[in-house]
């Protein structure tokens, strides 16, 4: 195999844009002192909705750069434009959390944009180098940025929770990596995919516990069952705004690389990870669906939504077709609107001037606020899956998915712990419009976070009608990892 | 006399699983918590070499510097939150690490 050539760096264009814009926002933030984030945070959502207009105006086809280690198709393309404008949300939805929290540093966009830079280079990377260096990048950003609010003791403890379960995670993904390499030979995704297709029928036992050291390192930064135990603590002690952050973009990140590696590499052996996917699939579902209903912490309530979440979506990789990865892209790309819209809902719950959790406090909210309401009434249904939302779109391509391959009792497992998870997304949707009011959280509404929580409410309801040009282009996403 | 590549295997498999032990076992300190991570790090190192000497290929070898670079980067941040932490708790002790449930 010829490598590409090392010069030719134009499909990493958006990378290196973000690299630049984020190594600029450092100096200035520096020279400017006191108020760099004013400036920094706004920058850093433009720069990455440039890189998501570059990424969107771009040939979509496959083509390789940094000697085959780093590849741009359109797989990496849907995840990265997600990616990039998810990222922009969460730092707009920031700026007024920061500076109300006294912690308004110009680091914290910053470091959300680097982030997205390991994010992007995640769903690019075609190496198990490449894997390994992006993970780290996005993962020590999300480090520091938990311990953000380095003055109280549950972000700072939050962060260490983090930051050692997250290592851990990656020093079993490391070590997968090297019983991979070492019973392949190469580190590059191609050539182990096509090694393994011709030697199919010779199973490597050590690379085969490679791949479930891997599949579990990715599983954990996914942070499903039996690797959740990080997140309701996290998303529970992080700023709020970072809550968001973390909830969004770096799931649909190791979910694409999750993807890659599975389809691409590891494609010819689908009946040994199905297995292991079916498994975390079933057990993030139930666990995500149980343990919710007794949080009353609206932030620890969200992480098991989210565990329960990233398990239906497992449901369509499970199924291990093209059409259970179109799935589960659209299903990411919804999922991942749904958090931005109710974490940013979670931020409008201030009342005299400090930020509120308890999902209680949102009693009777109708009578006060009713277009925040409605917002949530929809993002709640959306959770929920109830059919004019997008949320119902999206378990159901992963379910019809499974379905098609044999999977059926996978798919009514996910629909009876769906049906358990509609009691607390509805208990929401009971306190907000029939219960006795609460005193009314502080007006007028934000303009970032009311822009966030509304566009993403209009977004999910709008989606009846893109359903189809979302699933077809995340079908030309899928069909570009399949060989 | 060439060391057969199990033995390097074997090591590196043990100070693995020293590594993972000691993050689950050690109810004391969290700085030995960061010595488990670096163990396992330098375990997978030992893997790669071994390997990369075994297959006669370097791309194993330059994995380990990466490997290398990123441990520093990750002990560094895991230090600067321990220091944070242990600003606003007073206390490293892994039982203290409990506000929030789970």
């Amino acid at each position: 195999m010829t490598p590409a050539p090392l010069l030719d760096l134009m499909p990493a264009l958006p990378e290196f844009l973000l690299l630049l814009a984020g190594l600029i926002f450092l100096v200035v933030g520096v020279l400017r002192e006191g108020d760099g984030v004013r400036l920094i945070g706004p920058l850093s959502a433009m720069s990455l909705l440039i890189a998501a207009a570059i990424i969107l105006a771009s040939d979509k086809t496959a083509a390789d750069t940094f000697g085959g280690h780093f590849r741009m198709d359109a797989f990496a393309a849907f995840l990265k434009v997600l990616i990039f404008v998810g990222v922009a949300g969460a730092i707009l939805v920031s700026q007024n959390f920061l500076e109300d929290e006294r912690i308004a540093r110009f680091e914290f966009p910053l470091l959300a944009l680097f982030g997205a830079l390991g994010m992007g280079m995640m769903v690019s990377a075609n190496s198990f180098l490449a894997l390994y260096m992006s993970l780290e990048l996005q993962s020590l950003s999300v480090y520091v940025l938990a311990a953000g609010h380095r003055d109280t003791l549950r972000s700072t403890e939050a962060g260490l929770k983090y930051f050692i379960l997250g290592s851990l995670a990656s020093g079993l993904l490391l070590y997968g990596i090297s019983l991979v390499y070492g019973f392949t030979g190469t580190v590059m995704f191609d050539q182990i995919g096509s090694l393994l297709r011709d030697e199919n029928a010779s199973l490597s036992a050590g690379a085969l516990v490679g791949l479930v050291f891997i599949a579990a390192g990715i599983c954990f930064k996914l942070g499903v069952v039996p690797f959740h135990m990080w997140t309701p603590d996290v998303y529970e002690g992080a700023p709020t705004p970072i809550g968001a952050y973390i909830a969004s973009a770096p799931k649909l990140a190791a979910m694409g690389l999750l993807l890659r590696v599975l389809i691409d590499p590891f494609g010819a052996w689908v009946d040994q990870w199905q297995q292991i996917i079916v498994f975390v699939a079933i057990a993030s579902m139930l666990l995500g669906a149980f343990a919710a209903i007794m949080q009353s912490n609206f932030k620890r309530l969200m992480a098991y939504s989210g565990i329960a979440n990233i398990g239906y979506a497992l449901v369509g990789l499970a199924a291990g077709t093209r059409d259970g990865v179109d799935g589960v892209l659209v299903f990411m790309a919804i999922y991942m609107v749904m958090t931005l819209g109710t974490f940013a809902c979670i931020l409008a719950m201030r009342r005299q001037g400090s930020y509120v959790e308890d999902i209680n406090e949102l009693a009777g909210l109708s009578r006060r606020q009713p277009v925040l309401a409605m917002i949530l009434t929809v993002l709640m249904f959306s959770l929920a899956g109830i059919p004019p939302t997008a949320g119902f779109f999206g378990k159901f391509y992963v379910f019809k998915a499974a379905i098609d391959a044999d999977l059926t009792w996978l798919a009514v497992i996910g629909l009876l712990s769906s049906v358990v998870a509609c009691y607390y997304y509805l208990r929401i949707v009971k306190l907000v419009w029939f219960d006795q009011a609460a005193e009314p959280f502080d007006l007028p509404l934000r303009p970032a976070i009311g822009a966030v929580a509304g566009i993403s409410a209009i977004l999910l309801i709008v989606a009846v009608l893109a359903i189809n040009p979302l699933f077809a282009s995340a079908g030309i996403a899928a069909s570009a990892i399949f060989h | 006399m060439a060391i057969p590549l199990s033995h390097f295997l074997t090591l590196a498999a043990i100070l693995f699983t020293l590594g993972v032990f000691g993050i689950f076992l050690n109810r004391k300190n969290v700085i030995i918590i960061l010595m488990s991570i670096e163990l396992i790090l330098l375990s997978v190192n030992i893997n790669f070499v071994a390997f990369s000497a075994h297959l006669n290929d370097l791309v194993g070898q330059v994995f380990t510097m990466f490997v290398l670079t990123v441990a520093a980067a990750e002990a560094a941040i895991g230090l600067a939150i321990v220091v944070v932490y242990f600003r606003n708790r007073g206390s490293i002790e892994v039982e203290d690490i409990n506000l929030m449930r789970g």
